[in-house]
């Protein structure tokens, strides 16, 4: 396989705040590449320069061949962008909204009729196709927000976090459809925070956290670097304040590393059958009630927890 | 090229979906004009549309011209057009005005007749007097009207006046009449100037056509309206530009392979469309609801292109200054307002104090205003050069000026 992108030492500068501090990745032809990082990680700026939209402050990209900061529309031609927020006109049915995309990308006649149509298909929307986008459910706008980034066949498909707040059903349909048009030779360039999409579907991760690029590899390569750590999901009542339990679990020999969350503490352990009593047992003194305690194997979540100390969350 | 008119013709789609936008670009514009015409009387059964102007007269000449254009207004050619009513005393006439009893009072001064003709025995005229028009402010129109017919008077006696004086003098030089039959000649020929055979043409000065026609003041009302609420629809056109940003929509564009020019040009195009569809329907509208005739139709054609392209201008200039859509819907509504009041839309400038009517000339309604009432007067399009490029030079200017704020401002980078 060869790199359909390159990205060197890419940084991009807001004024004083920098977004994106030079990080470097390259993404091969045909396969699902993930950024996973928290919100405010840089993964939506690193996508908006990649799609030309912002220019870069200093590095450089390069999709198939072509410059994106000196050779714009070239690129232009070769991406597909799925952007985080719909980006539609409410007003125009679904049917109108694809035939402007498509008009924007150059398609025009019965090759823009019959690619309409097709994507119709696909997005499972053919029925509904000449309502006003405004009456759909939040899954069905998300479906034509996709709709509009493979109207032009890309060869490379940007898609950023295209599941924020969708329904699990529609979320599912989404998760499918990036795999089938992986199957079907497109390349995609998936931002997301949720760990579970990034290992469903990735063949290659890259985890990005305040605009670095902390780790960077297959989820086997990556999940090696926590060792044979695995995690602990401690659940406790909505009650509880998970604070003092994390903080004195941080003492025990067999605990690596303890982080909060939602009403929960997790820990990542050497051996978890061995650790679980003594933290049972702290919990205990503490007086604080466990209801349910998780054991993972080693995965993203826990290398990211691993690599920064934090937990990826919202 | 191509993708800046499918961008335009989206906006223009668009436009016309959103129902809250087309209360205001057509339903608002109509109502009012209907409003209008049923407060100035233009929808009571004058198949003209104005009618019986109440008018009151004090002459105080003592000699033939005041009684002359007493009888003009009284002539069967203003018949229908103005009820004259003869007072003498000028107060009671004023009176009559403040008690929005007449629309007008016209006051003959004493000396009138003599500073037009020579006295008996002389061959130059007196020292000369002005006519007095005391106009009713909330009849404008009306004013309007009682105001050009003695415009036109005043004209045709100065031109009997200056020609009278040339013959009456070589009539003398050649030995043909005496010094004391030179009043009498003088007053004839200025008698047959006031009585010209052609009709009295109201509100025809500044038009000098032909093809002049009474004047119905809904075409004053009508593209008066029109105007201002094209003040609305541009500065909403200029707002989408914002709220496509806000909503994605306009990254999206500019990460296609569309350039930010063909973007802009095409929001640019979608206003554009869109105010031109807007002053059609309404023209078209109030053609067939009203009869009302707004002139020839090249001339309108033109007049509203030129229009709009003046009004874009501003539309865009507040949108590049404008941070979120929601200020250039409050500062485009203020505008519509403001401009309304100095474009004339809401008074007739020729009512306005001087410096009004210097600051409406940075208004596309004036200029608008000015064209529109012109082609309804029985104008052509020859006599519409000046506020056309007025409204095509302010639309350059401001198309510039919003270029050069958009550019410093990053606007089309996302």
């Amino acid at each position: 396989m060869s790199a359909i992108l390159e990205v060197k030492d890419l940084v991009k500068k807001y004024g004083d705040f920098t977004a994106v501090k030079g990080i470097s990745f390259a993404v091969e032809e045909g396969e699902i590449f993930s950024l996973l990082g928290p919100n405010g990680a840089g993964k939506t700026t690193t996508l908006s320069v990649l799609s030309t939209l912002y220019a870069a402050t200093s590095g450089e990209a390069i999709i198939a061949g072509h410059s994106v900061t000196r050779e714009p529309m070239a690129v232009r031609q070769i991406i597909g962008v799925v952007p985080q927020e719909l980006a539609l006109y409410e007003d125009l049915s679904a049917r109108e909204n694809l035939v402007f995309w498509g008009q924007m990308y150059g398609l025009s006649g019965q090759a823009l009729s019959k690619r309409v149509d097709e994507v119709l298909e696909q997005i499972g929307l053919r029925d509904r196709a000449k309502e006003r986008v405004k009456t759909y459910s939040g899954g069905m706008k998300r479906r034509v927000n996709i709709g509009i980034g493979l109207l032009h066949k890309p060869r490379l498909l940007f898609m950023d976090e295209p599941t924020v707040g969708i329904d699990p059903q529609s979320r599912r349909a989404i998760l499918d459809s990036v795999k089938e048009l992986n199957r079907l030779g497109m390349t995609v360039l998936y931002t997301t925070h949720y760990m579970e999409e990034a290992q469903e579907l990735s063949d290659r991760v890259g985890i990005i956290d305040h605009g670095e690029l902390i780790a960077l590899g297959t989820q086997k390569e990556l999940t090696r670097q926590v060792g044979e750590m695995e995690s602990l999901i401690l659940h406790i009542d909505e009650s509880e304040d998970p604070q003092p339990l994390a903080e004195a679990l941080r003492g025990l020999k067999e605990v690596r590393q303890a982080d909060i969350g939602d009403h929960a503490v997790t820990l990542i352990v050497p051996e978890a059958e061995e650790a679980l009593a003594p933290i049972v047992t702290r919990a205990n003194e503490l007086g604080v009630k466990i209801r349910s305690v998780d054991i993972r194997e080693p995965n993203l979540e826990a290398l990211f927890l691993h690599l920064t100390g934090r937990a990826l969350r919202d | 090229m191509k993708k800046l008119f499918l961008i335009g013709l989206k906006d223009l789609k668009l436009a016309f979906r959103d129902r809250a936008a087309l209360t205001f670009t057509l339903l608002a514009p109509f109502l009012l004009t209907l409003g209008l015409g049923f407060v100035t009387g233009q929808f009571g059964g004058s198949e003209n549309g104005i009618g019986n102007i109440p008018v009151v007269i004090v002459n105080q000449d003592e000699g033939e011209l005041g009684q002359t254009l007493i009888e003009v207004l009284r002539s069967e050619d203003l018949s229908e057009l103005v009820s004259v009513t003869v007072l003498d005393d000028p107060a009671a006439a004023r009176r009559q005005v403040d008690d929005d009893l007449a629309a007008a009072a016209i006051l003959i001064p004493a000396g009138f007749s003599q500073s037009v003709i020579p006295a008996e025995g002389q061959t130059a005229a007196g020292e000369p007097v002005a006519l007095i028009l005391y106009g009713n402010p909330t009849r404008p129109t009306s004013v309007g009207v009682v105001k050009a017919i003695l415009e036109e008077f005043i004209a045709r006696l100065e031109v009997g006046r200056v020609g009278g004086t040339v013959v009456v003098t070589q009539l003398l030089t050649a030995g043909l009449i005496q010094p004391a039959q030179a009043q009498a000649y003088a007053l004839a020929m200025g008698q047959a100037a006031a009585f010209d055979e052609q009709p009295v043409i109201v509100l025809a000065t500044n038009v000098a056509s032909e093809a002049a026609t009474d004047f119905n003041p809904l075409a004053y009302i009508a593209p008066g309206t029109a105007l201002m609420f094209l003040m609305f629809t541009v500065s909403n056109g200029g707002r989408t530009l914002l709220t496509e940003r806000n909503q994605g929509t306009l990254p999206r564009l500019l990460v296609s392979p569309t350039t930010s020019a063909q973007v802009l040009g095409g929001k640019i195009f979608g206003t554009y469309l869109t105010g031109v569809a807007q002053m059609l329907i309404l023209i078209l509208t109030s053609t067939l609801l009203f009869r009302l005739e707004w002139g020839d139709p090249l001339g309108v054609l033109v007049l509203v292109l030129a229009a709009v392209f003046g009004a874009c201008g501003w539309g865009l200039v507040i949108t590049a200054l404008a941070k979120r859509p929601g200020q250039v819907s409050i500062v485009g509504s203020a505008l519509m307002l403001i401009f309304g009041l100095l474009g004339g839309s809401f008074v007739d400038l020729s009512f306005m104090p001087p410096w009004v009517q210097a600051i409406s000339k940075i208004t596309p309604n004036a200029w608008g205003l000015d064209g529109f009432t012109t082609l309804a007067l029985g104008g052509g399009i020859g006599l519409l050069l000046k506020p056309i490029l007025a409204l095509l030079a302010m639309g350059g200017v401001l198309f510039t000026v919003s270029l050069m704020l958009f550019s410093r401002r990053g606007m089309m980078t996302g």
